[in-house]
């Protein structure tokens, strides 16, 4: 049983030495002269400006958080439609009400200013 | 799916559409000015009620078992409408007085609601999980609705994060309970075990799995942690309303889940369920005397009584005495429910903004001031420590007697304990409000009079007809196949 896995612990060893041994030998034998502009981080040729962690507007969060409600709700259309012709008329009217209920938490944040930037 | 099981969920089915409504009747109609919505939402909730009762007397079950209707489902979710009928009441003024009035409170009221009456109804696990879901979510917002502050901000965060937590051990407890017998339904774990193809240790750890979860939400020990800073932190109105809904629709699920499908496990989990719940009476009401602050007491004794409740439980496994204990725990739940909104009434009277007036010593002179009042909270104080003629005496005398009948008579003793070392407490405020002079500064608004005049009176006048409303719980008790 265990033993038809063996071939694929033999390629993870390998396959783990050897990129150890790569970085090990580049490592050890490769030249170092470092200088201001090969340690700064690459920027796509840019000089970085500020630090890496920089403050976002905290409207970021609500729009995320309300993207992710939505979008994770839309997911459930699809086994839906997958199973739309079984499901009939009934699976219809279910989907309705599902749809209303999102409408409802929509026309919610809409009107609470959820949307609006300023 | 048939017109008969919509009608076995018709109460949610109108409860959900009618906060859902509600929503778009705030945001369209009502808009900022408040009045509208507190009424609608009460009168959703007994419209709800009148449909829930129009099912008094009948038993089946619904969406392929997936739900049932039987006199405990009825019972309960009377009892979750009543709950929110009064926290709305408690509410109204209260949240204007705060500064912190949105008309959410109500809406997310009502869905919570709707999560407890799924959980009285659930007869399968995978339902009780979802019920639990739908329960918790509005009150971890409802928690942190006295925004932006920062004890309703840390308890709505700590109610929210441990109850994701618990909600995990159930999840996980229903998968073990599926994997020991391939079905989630409880009738169906119930014809797996007598037949002898379930793995009784693999159901066993699922079923302890999902006591750690709801234990969570009941408070009991050692899983209580987090309430004394929930219910301090959260409004007034939202912690009276959670420390009996929320506690109530822990317990449903405790009591269907245990009694109805798991009796053969009794001789590993009724142990356990002995040591919770006396761990639960002694350290809530031991740790209670040496709180200061009113809404950390009645904290401690929330969990103290979800101790008295846990005792009933511990009898599930014996069929002869299970029945009685299932009516005389909802009993209790009862006699817990009208004495709890009664002292949170008269809390949130003295409650100033700031967190201020909360602290005991400001219950001094109440006595000579309002006289009323306090004399509604001693009645509430007598019953909480189960002193005749009131609810909370009765309420007691019904578990001891079934926990008796079970044969545990050690448990017995401890809850009279400990009843004991309650009145301590619950005596110390009565002297406070009595004995000692003081200006206390109350907001005596009509609702919140009216809820504590009724409910003191109820307290009393109940426990006098005790009789007949034991029995219509011991009707209540779970037909389940």
């Amino acid at each position: 049983m265990l033993i038809e896995y063996l071939p694929i612990a033999i390629l993870l060893v390998i396959s783990t030495g050897l990129a150890a041994l790569i970085v090990w030998i580049g490592n050890t034998f490769g030249p170092r002269r470092p200088t201001l502009r090969k340690s700064l981080p690459y920027e796509s040729g840019m000089n970085p400006i500020g630090p890496g962690t920089r403050r976002m507007p905290v409207r970021f969060y609500l729009v995320a958080v309300l993207f992710i409600l939505f979008d994770i709700e839309v997911v459930f259309f699809l086994p839906w439609a997958i199973v739309f012709r079984q499901l009939g008329l009934f699976g219809l009217i279910e989907m309705f009400v599902f749809i209303f209920i999102l409408l409802v938490g929509y026309v919610y944040a809409w009107k609470k200013g959820a949307l609006e930037w300023e | 799916m048939n017109v008969q099981d919509l009608y076995a969920i018709s109460p949610l089915i109108v409860l959900v559409t009618w906060a859902t409504l509600l929503i778009l009747v705030d945001v369209y109609i009502i808009r900022d000015r408040n009045g509208g919505t507190p009424i609608l939402a009460a009168l959703g909730l007994l419209v709800a009620m009148g449909f829930a009762i129009a099912q008094t007397g009948q038993q089946y079950t619904a969406f392929n078992g997936m739900a049932v209707v039987d006199g405990f489902a009825i019972f309960l979710q009377v009892l979750f409408l009543g709950s929110g009928l009064v926290g709305i009441a408690l509410a109204y003024n209260y949240l204007q007085r705060m500064g912190i009035e949105r008309s959410e409170y109500y809406i997310l009221l009502l869905y919570s609601i709707s999560g407890m009456m799924l959980m009285a109804i659930a007869a399968d696990l995978i339902v009780v999980f979802l019920a639990l879901e739908l329960l918790s979510i509005p009150l971890y917002v409802l928690a942190g609705f006295g925004r932006p502050k920062v004890e309703p901000e840390e308890a709505a965060l700590k109610y929210f994060l441990l109850g994701a937590f618990a909600g995990g051990f159930v999840v996980y407890g229903i998968a073990l309970a599926f994997g020991a017998t391939a079905t989630t339904s409880l009738a169906g774990i119930v014809q797996a075990v007598n037949a002898g193809s379930a793995n009784l240790t693999l159901l066993s750890i699922g079923a302890a799995l999902i006591l750690i979860g709801l234990g969570f939400k009941v408070a009991a020990v050692p899983f209580h942690m987090w309430t004394p800073d929930v219910y301090q932190g959260a409004p007034s109105a939202v912690t009276a309303f959670m420390s009996v809904g929320a506690k109530a629709g822990g317990f449903a699920a405790l009591l269907r889940v245990f009694v109805s499908a798991l009796p053969e496990l009794a001789a590993d989990l009724s142990p356990v369920l002995w040591v919770l719940a006396a761990l639960t009476m002694i350290l809530g009401n031991v740790v209670a005397i040496a709180q200061g602050n009113i809404k950390r007491l009645l904290a401690y004794s929330s969990i103290a009584h979800a101790g008295y409740i846990l005792m009933a439980l511990v009898v599930f496994g014996n069929t002869q005495v299970s029945s009685d204990a299932v009516a005389a725990a909802l009993f209790y739940l009862v006699a817990y429910a009208v004495t709890s909104f009664g002292a949170w009434a008269v809390v949130i009277a003295l409650e100033k903004a700031e967190q201020k007036g909360l602290a005991l010593d400001d219950y001094a002179g109440l006595g000579r001031k309002y006289p009323g009042l306090a004399a509604a909270m001693a009645v509430f104080m007598l019953s909480f420590t189960g002193v005749p003629p009131t609810l909370g005496f009765v309420g007691k005398l019904y578990l001891f007697r079934t926990v008796l009948e079970g044969g545990f008579i050690w448990l017995a003793v401890i809850g009279v304990l400990t009843s004991l070392v309650s009145a301590y407490y619950y005596l110390r405020i009565v002297v406070i409000m009595y004995m000692r002079d003081g200006d206390p500064q109350v907001h005596a608004e009509p609702w919140l009079r009216l809820t504590a005049g009724v409910t003191a009176v109820a307290t009393v006048v109940l426990s006098l007809y005790a009789g007949p409303l034991f029995a219509w719980a011991s009707q209540a008790v779970l037909k389940l196949f």
